[in-house]
């Protein structure tokens, strides 16, 4: 009834390609987007439940966002470009250790080659980490010219477990701390200081903003259409003029770079201190989880997913807390992996395309509601 | 003399462990050559095989059995338990997903493993359980060529003798019985199957069922050897690589695999990792995988695809 | 590579010619030592049992096979294999014998990949889709709603293929292959499994495309009268090597094809 696009006409192609056709979406959008921007920082500043204490920031909303960035980056590798990844977290840690580098100097002692690189200040920093992690993505990439599908998966492995030892072992990427675990520097934005939980938020909120409009623009584009003919048909694609070692090594290279960015706000933002274990192989399932739960091949679908994995253990701590019966800490962690499993497997048999797909299918009806027919 | 008899210490463990390896890549094999699917969820099942063997050993000895029954009845009660977890993962999850894309059954059963280590380790309990079916002591061979002899662990060779015999037995079952027969068919073609009568609801349980046997094999060893805790399935993950490395689908590529990677990693971290830092076999297996694929994608033993349109 | 300043190509010249080509897989002969052209402009039936190389004919066409033995002529350049890539870059399409549709995209998008090769506009502007980057997305929407218009399809344009019926699932599929611009349209039995009124449609698809736009069109089918009707020339392969060539008629009359449809005592 309200939820209608009746005599909303479109006269120019340009209108009929944004990302929201309708104008009650566009409405929508923007509406969470003001109470993203404005309205948490205003409740938080005065207090107001749930947004008001340091808990909701810095437990759910930091993470969510962060976890929300990698997921996309994922997305685009494994749900648009049809290439399963299990080693998200090293393209992570390759994001949050070049960052950390760039931010404290890097210094090669190469003999003749001596490279010596100043601190460079955040923004670059977090930026060219990005580029490393791009950069590496596109190596492990190349096997996916020649292998598709399971193979890929074991060389994505490679990558995951290489790259958790290489931050374990070289010290040089630590800064020789003896604990092997890394402090992030002082996080300033052209001379503004990042502290406050909240200020903590609005960055990630930034940096999320911006890398979800810029996804959402590739894959509706021509590379996003290049992707999505890779991962349905790839012989057919090949013969069209598409050529897969552009279609899937930019994938590689945009993922990456996005899940670099995502890496090292988890490290300087979210963690402020960290160690390898950060971004071990079950952080790369928590976000490969992310994506089929949320939706393959869906924008939306990553922050759905994000959510849905982030709140599921909060909410099996706390409603049975709740409800006067606590369940000790160890069940709820595996009460957390045979419901994640459970869904998995329930959401490829009943609809493979993920929460993301029923939000779609809820607004086809909805648009149709009351009259059905 | 003492470098070439440490050498051959470290050969001879390495391939032994290998056979570990082999063991649980025997199971990947297995359910993929019958029904397409790669089972993630194969080191879940030794964990889940291993922790209802321990569990109901030390409560049946706790009761005052004598061991070897013990044994008998717990080696029974897993082998149920890895029937009734085949019989619902065929009915509950690859049943409905016939027909699908092997990325989609894939991604399927990462889910498998999620549930089945939560569901084990919360059946079970989530510790550490030592278990003490084969003797862990070591045998010193060749004490006169070499000083100190060649250290060889008993545990391993027993591991070694079982995985031969599996294999034997599962080649004989392969190539002479209907079910075997039934099996190769439907790897080859579901709906081909099908039609000749094959029921595949059927063939996917016994697949599961023989899987899980073979894991609970591979679970007897491990678990003899490092305990039997969650970190098993991390192990298992290295089961890929040697899959890789042999072919998803040849069981001898699935044994030799297990040997170049077992032997391979031993070697890597003994004469590599003193200059690199060592933890070598930490990720060895991956990257050796890795330079096969680039080589030869097939793996050394699998069947080369020609692709059609 | 192509020859852009080149004399004119009038009507009837030789577009494509293979020339003694052989193709084996393994120890299997799929082609053996198959010479024939197409011209400019005309639509040219490759037909033929099954199994006599029709589509590893169409494959070597456009790359997707490299023959052991031959030369491909293309556009007067001579090449003893053609690559994938180079063979769309040089305006070759074609549609697949068991539909090759994008599967989880919708008819639209389908299309539009059709484009890719005609769309400039690197990573970064499309990344960031203003200006150039939006002009050429609008300018490339434009070429292809006349091509929906032109197959008729106008309302499913949003719709996954994959939810289509296969008639129109065919359609899509020629659509995708016209957006881009073809020089030589390559249809591998672009009838099979169709009702009558849907071969109807789609012949007089065809047959548009090919006044319209002036398209040379290769197509493999098993329907003689379709093939009859249709094509200005019959190349006949069976057990991969050329029995026959020359126009509907001539074909029709010659004693090896009816040999080979028929069967002869032996």
């Amino acid at each position: 009834m309200f939820y209608r696009e009746t005599g909303q006409f479109k006269s120019s192609y340009a209108a009929d390609m944004q990302i929201f056709p309708i104008r009650q979406d566009r409405i929508a959008l923007w509406v969470v987007l003001a109470l993203a921007f404005i309205g948490i920082p205003l409740l938080n500043a005065f207090h107001i439940w749930p947004f008001g204490s340091e808990y909701m920031l810095r437990a759910i909303l930091i993470p969510f966002l962060i976890l929300s960035l990698a997921a996309i980056g994922l997305n685009i590798l494994t749900g648009y470009c049809g290439q399963l990844s299990l080693g998200s977290g090293a393209f992570m840690a390759i994001g949050a250790y070049s960052a950390y580098k760039f931010a404290t100097g890097v210094h090669l002692p190469f003999g003749l080659f001596d490279l010596s690189i100043p601190p460079l200040p955040m923004l670059p920093s977090i930026l060219l980490g990005a580029l490393m992690s791009a950069v590496v993505g596109i190596l492990f990439g190349i096997p996916s010219l020649r292998i598709k599908g399971l193979y890929l998966a074991v060389a994505t492995l490679a990558a995951q477990f290489f790259f958790d030892w290489v931050f374990i072992r070289v010290k040089w990427f630590t800064n020789y701390n003896s604990s092997g675990s890394v402090s992030a520097p002082d996080l300033n934005f052209f001379g503004f200081v990042v502290n406050a939980p909240i200020e903590r938020y609005l960055l990630c909120l930034v940096f999320v903003a911006i890398f979800a409009l810029l996804a959402k623009n590739l894959v509706r584009g021509n590379i996003g259409r290049q992707w999505m003919a890779t991962r349905d048909m790839d012989i057919a694609a090949e013969l069209m003029g598409i050529r897969p070692l552009y279609a899937k090594l930019s994938a590689f290279a945009i993922s990456s770079f996005i899940m670099g960015v995502a890496g090292a706000l988890w490290a300087f933002v979210y963690l402020g201190a960290w160690e390898p274990l950060a971004f071990s192989i079950d952080r790369s399932f928590q976000i490969l989880f992310m994506v089929i739960i949320g939706g393959l091949g869906s924008i939306l679908g990553s922050f759905l997913g994000a959510a849905f994995i982030l709140v599921l253990p909060i909410l099996l701590d706390q409603v049975p807390h709740a409800l006067g019966v606590p369940i000790s800490v160890e069940t709820v962690s595996l009460l957390v992996f045979i419901i994640t499993g459970a869904l998995i497997c329930w959401l490829l048999i009943v609809e493979p395309r993920g929460f993301a797909r029923l939000w779609l299918t809820g607004k086809e009806k909805l648009r149709l509601w009351p009259y059905p027919y | 003399m003492i470098a070439f008899g440490q050498f051959l210490e470290v050969l001879v463990s390495g391939l032994l462990a290998g056979v570990l390896y082999s063991l649980v890549a025997l199971g990947f094999v297995l359910i993929f050559k019958a029904s397409g699917v790669f089972n993630f969820a194969q080191g879940a099942m030794v964990l889940l095989a291993g922790l209802a063997l321990v569990r109901s050993l030390d409560f049946m000895v706790g009761k005052g059995l004598p061991f070897w029954a013990a044994i008998v009845i717990a080696l029974l009660f897993a082998a149920v338990v890895m029937a009734i977890t085949a019989w619902m993962v065929e009915r509950f999850v690859l049943g409905p997903l016939i027909n699908q894309d092997g990325l989609t059954l894939f991604m399927s059963t990462i889910g498998v493993t999620f549930m089945i280590e939560g569901g084990a380790q919360m059946l079970f309990g989530s510790d550490v359980y030592p278990l003490r079916l084969f003797p862990s002591d070591a045998w010193f061979l060749f004490e006169s060529s070499f000083p100190g002899g060649i250290l060889v662990s008993k545990i391993d060779v027993w591991g070694g003798m079982i995985a031969a015999v599996l294999v034997v037995g599962l080649a004989l079952f392969f190539q002479k019985t209907k079910t075997g027969r039934a099996l190769r068919a439907v790897a080859d073609d579901h709906a081909a199957a099908q039609s000749v009568g094959i029921s595949l609801n059927w063939i996917w349980f016994i697949v599961w069922l023989v899987a899980g046997l073979v894991a609970l094999v591979a679970a007897t060893v491990w678990g003899t050897k490092l305990g039997v805790q969650f970190s098993i399935t991390f192990l298992a993950l290295k089961a890929l690589p040697v899959l890789i490395i042999g072919g998803f689908t040849s069981v001898p590529g699935a044994i030799v695999g297990g040997l170049i990677v077992g032997a391979g990693e031993k070697l890597a971290e003994a004469y590599l990792g003193p200059f690199i830092g060592g933890g070598i076999e930490y990720w060895f297996a991956y990257v050796l995988a890795l330079a096969v694929l680039m080589a030869r994608p097939q793996g050394l033993f699998g069947e080369r695809i020609i692709e059609r349109i | 590579m192509r020859a852009p300043d080149g004399p004119p190509v009038t009507a009837g010249d030789v577009l494509l010619s293979i020339d003694n080509v052989s193709l084996s897989f393994g120890g299997v002969k799929a082609v053996s030592g198959v010479s024939f052209d197409i011209r400019k402009g005309e639509i040219r039936a490759i037909i033929g049992p099954n199994g006599a190389g029709k589509t590893s004919m169409l494959n070597i066409i456009n790359g997707f096979y490299h023959p052991q033995e031959g030369v491909i002529t293309f556009k007067g350049e001579a090449r003893s294999r053609m690559r994938p890539h180079d063979a769309a870059d040089g305006g070759i399409a074609r549609t697949f014998q068991n539909v090759a549709l994008f599967r989880g995209m919708t008819a639209l998008d389908n299309i539009m990949a059709g484009r890719t090769l005609k769309m400039r506009r690197n990573m970064f502007w499309q990344m960031l889709r203003v200006g150039p980057a939006l002009a050429e997305e609008v300018e490339h929407r434009h070429r292809v709603e006349e091509i929906i218009d032109f197959l008729k399809i106008q309302e499913i344009r949003r719709t996954p293929v994959s939810r289509l019926p296969y008639g129109l699932q065919k359609r899509v599929e020629l659509g995708r292959a016209l957006a881009m611009e073809p020089e030589l349209l390559l249809l591998d039995e672009p009838m099979a499994g169709m009702n009558i009124e849907e071969k109807e449609d789609m012949s007089r698809f065809i047959l548009d495309v090919n006044d319209h736009y002036g398209t040379t069109i290769a197509l493999i089918e098993h329907d003689m009268g379709v093939v009859m009707d249709l094509s200005d020339r019959v190349v006949v392969l069976d057990h991969g090597i050329k029995i026959a060539d020359g126009t509907p008629n001539e074909v029709k009359s010659n004693q090896a094809v009816i040999d080979a449809y028929l069967g002869v005592a032996h």
